[in-house]
């Protein structure tokens, strides 16, 4: 993105500018922030930008993971890839080990989701590292309740947020200030659509894991999506017809509640062509997200992203 | 433009080079700018069938005939339950040319902040208004509100059109009725376009039923104003936000200045002075990433390497020997306030200006504007929540500051309250300290 004839910045380049005046602001002004990085292109993302904001210098932050244990085998090889290439720190907070200590509970069923389990190993590993800032990959045209978030969120002692009481962001100038015990989630993509990370992606040729291109997978189908399996915990249920598909992910997260797609898209040229013809949005993969229309308000509320 | 047309525009690389255009939509409750939003959305195709289809649901519970547009914008909660929209929301959507952010800002009289917070990033301000009602408090509120944020352009939808049997001398009365009180604005780039929300009349495309009507649609205006001119490239100002130090042998000797370009060109090459302290140097290189560039202007984050080991550090400012911002204590300005406690003269501040940050103590409040008559208001001695007024600050290290007309981001400032961390106001700083 070198170019800049007539002074004039592509939306991508305007958009990338204020992600690092973000991070810069983040960086000067909280003694120990984090990046959470779940391994999906929007956190793959962010560490493309943290760079370009604090290279050649090591970023001011680690990476944080909160690794449910339900991730794609393939997105948790390619964290650990990028990570030794960045030569940053990782901290990884397992669902499984809060649920052992009893920070966490998981959900009932036979089949539970571990998305309510991440918020306190979450919280638990930001009160153990003392974290006061966290950036986080969100972008405000994922759902209706992002729309009117802050880009510095600021989230009480319990982690919650509260929609009514936000500080007024005027200008590029952030309000930073922080009681102790008091955190912030920090969204630089805030302004960023699926549109504009997947051209970001083709323009700067980042590498991302290869569920995002089409592959051939045993998936089944239920509850109309089209569910992966593999041999371990997440196997066909009862009655469920196994069958290989060519499929990709839109979006990574867990295992056992992101869906996929059917399509030939093998290079981001091909995505970036598919995300431009979509009728559905990223999130309509996401099963938990059909509970109920204001799902995402509610777990916003309690913590989650 | 058709939406088949933007379909297939899009998988072409022009997407990667497209404008981006900040906007503001103002409006009172009812005028439908909810309605027109979510056509703006539905109609660029930025609304996927999974959201249209939850709209459909909510629309059929709630009794509606039929699928409420304005039901794909309204965000939480509460504000479904009570039906209106209370809190500055932002939505996305883009057409080949341009990608655009639409502030969405709720038009209640006690919501001036909100929209004085949509509008400090604004390009663009569209305000709405109902042809049955005219030109009315809410407009000229909003009107000033644009003009003191100095929003550069201004469309005026004179909307529901379809109420007044698309009527052509309603919209010239309403147009007059606006430019009449306008003329008191400093507002460079005004335009009308009568519409319907609710049938898509001159929204996306031009409407059959106003064959009177000249110019373009709404959609086409958005795409084609002219937004290169807005930026200040005289005056070069970079505040300095964060210091690019490596702590490893590679790069042992590499120290650069990251920040945001806030006006003005910068080139390799170039002689800066540091403030505070006076110190002058030479840009040796500028940085984005891996990449070198001969040249940075505003919006950009970059990083500036100098020749000189001159000690600069986070607040302070790079300019040019004979154009530097003024470093004054003494600071004009104009206030909105954001708080339920008032604003009081005697009360100590802390203030965020670029990256400095400094205690301030309000000195004197010279009047406050009542933004029903837009006339000011001598004897005030506060300044409540929503109302605006002049003040005198005075700081307790000096910035390095421009008047907000000529650089927004080194004009602008915020004021925190110090027991309550709480943004509780805006300052837009004056001309003459
Ligand atoms: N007839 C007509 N009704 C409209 C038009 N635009 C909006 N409305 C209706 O006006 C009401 C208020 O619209 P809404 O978009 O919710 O207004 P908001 O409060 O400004 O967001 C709704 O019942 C809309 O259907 C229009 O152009 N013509």
């Amino acid at each position: 993105m070198a170019d800049v004839p007539h002074y004039r910045l592509s939306h991508l380049q305007m958009l990338e500018a204020e992600a690092i005046h973000i991070m810069r602001e983040v960086a000067a002004e909280f003694e120990r922030p984090a990046l959470m990085f779940s391994g999906g292109k929007d956190s793959i993302v962010m560490v493309r930008l943290a760079e370009k904001a604090f290279r050649p210098a090591k970023f001011p932050f680690p990476l944080l993971h909160v690794d449910t244990g339900h991730n794609f085998p393939e997105a948790i090889e390619f964290r650990d890839q990028l990570v030794e290439k960045l030569g940053e720190r990782l901290i990884v907070a397992h669902v499984e080990d809060a649920i052992k200590e009893g920070i966490a509970v998981e959900d009932p069923g036979k089949y539970p989701s571990r998305n309510r389990a991440q918020i306190p190993t979450l919280l638990n590993a930001v009160e153990k590292n003392r974290f006061n800032a966290l950036f986080g990959g969100a972008r405000r045209d994922e759902e209706k309740a992002r729309a009117k978030e802050r880009i510095f969120s600021f989230r009480d002692d319990f982690g919650q947020w509260d929609p009514k009481n936000q500080r007024p962001e005027l200008w590029n100038l952030y309000n930073a200030r922080h009681k102790p015990g008091e955190h912030i989630r920090v969204f630089p993509l805030s302004n960023w659509t699926e549109m504009d990370v997947w051209q970001y992606i083709a323009l700067e040729k980042i590498d991302i894991p290869n569920l995002y291109y089409s592959h051939t997978r045993r998936v089944v189908t239920r509850m109309g999506e089209l569910m992966p399996v593999d041999d371990t915990t997440f196997g066909p249920r009862d009655g469920e017809e196994v069958k290989e598909m060519v499929v990709r992910f839109r979006t990574v997260g867990d295992m056992s509640c992101t869906a996929a797609t059917q399509s030939p898209a093998s290079t981001l040229e091909d995505i970036v062509s598919e995300v431009a013809a979509a009728r559905a949005s990223e999130r309509g993969a996401r099963m938990d997200d059909k509970t109920a229309e204001a799902a995402m308000e509610d777990r916003k509320k309690e913590g989650y992203f | 433009m058709s939406t088949a047309a933007i379909e297939q525009d899009f998988s072409s690389d022009a997407y990667l080079n497209m404008d981006l255009l900040r906007l503001l939509t103002c409006g009172s409750v009812d005028d439908g700018k909810s309605t027109l939003i979510g056509r703006l959305l539905y109609d660029s195709k930025s609304i996927f069938e999974d959201q249209l289809e939850a709209a459909e649901q909510a629309s059929l519970s709630r009794g509606d005939e039929r699928v409420n547009l304005a039901l794909l914008t309204d965000g939480l909660r509460a504000e479904r339950e009570q039906g209106i929209t209370i809190d500055v929301a932002y939505r996305y959507f883009a057409t080949p040319k341009r990608k655009f952010i639409i502030a969405d800002c709720p038009g209640h009289v006690q919501y001036t902040r909100n929209m004085v917070t949509g509008a400090s990033t604004a390009n663009l301000a569209l305000i709405l208004i109902d042809a049955r009602h005219g030109v009315i408090e809410q407009t000229r509120r909003h009107s000033f509100i644009t003009s003191l944020l100095r929003i550069p352009h201004l469309v005026v939808c004179v909307n529901k059109m379809d109420l007044v049997d698309y009527d052509e001398a309603v919209y010239d009365k309403i147009r007059a009725d606006f430019e009449e009180f306008a003329a008191r604005f400093e507002i460079t780039d005004v335009s009308f376009i009568p519409m319907s929300a609710l049938n898509g009349d001159n929204v996306v495309n031009r409407s059959e039923h106003m064959p009177w009507y000249q110019g373009s649609s709404l959609l086409n205006h958005l795409e084609n104003v002219h937004i290169a001119g807005d930026r200040n490239l005289i005056d070069a100002r970079f505040p300095v936000q964060w210091v690019v130090r490596p702590q490893s042998d590679e790069h042992h000797d590499f120290r650069a200045y990251g920040g945001t370009v806030a006006s003005g060109v910068l080139s390799v090459g170039d002689e800066v002075v540091a403030q505070p302290s006076g110190l002058s140097s030479k840009i040796k290189s500028i940085h984005l990433g891996e990449t070198e560039l001969e040249k940075a202007h505003p919006p950009m984050s970059v990083a500036i390497q100098l020749e000189h080991d001159i000690d600069v550090s986070r607040g302070d400012m790079l300019s040019r020997p004979g154009n530097q911002p003024t470093a004054s204590q003494d600071i004009e300005a104009m206030i909105v306030w954001m708080h339920d406690e008032p604003m009081v003269a005697g009360k100590k501040y802390t203030i965020k200006h670029t990256a400095n940050t400094a205690r301030a103590m309000i000195k004197d409040l010279k009047y406050r504007i009542d933004i029903e008559s837009l006339s000011r208001v001598e004897d005030a001695t506060q300044l409540g929540l929503n109302e605006i007024g002049r003040v005198s600050l005075r700081s307790t290290k000096p910035l390095f500051a421009d008047p907000y007309r000529q650089c927004r981001a080194t004009g602008s400032f915020i004021i925190i309250d110090e027991a309550s961390n709480i943004t509780v106001g805006a300052g837009l700083i004056l001309d003459g300290r």
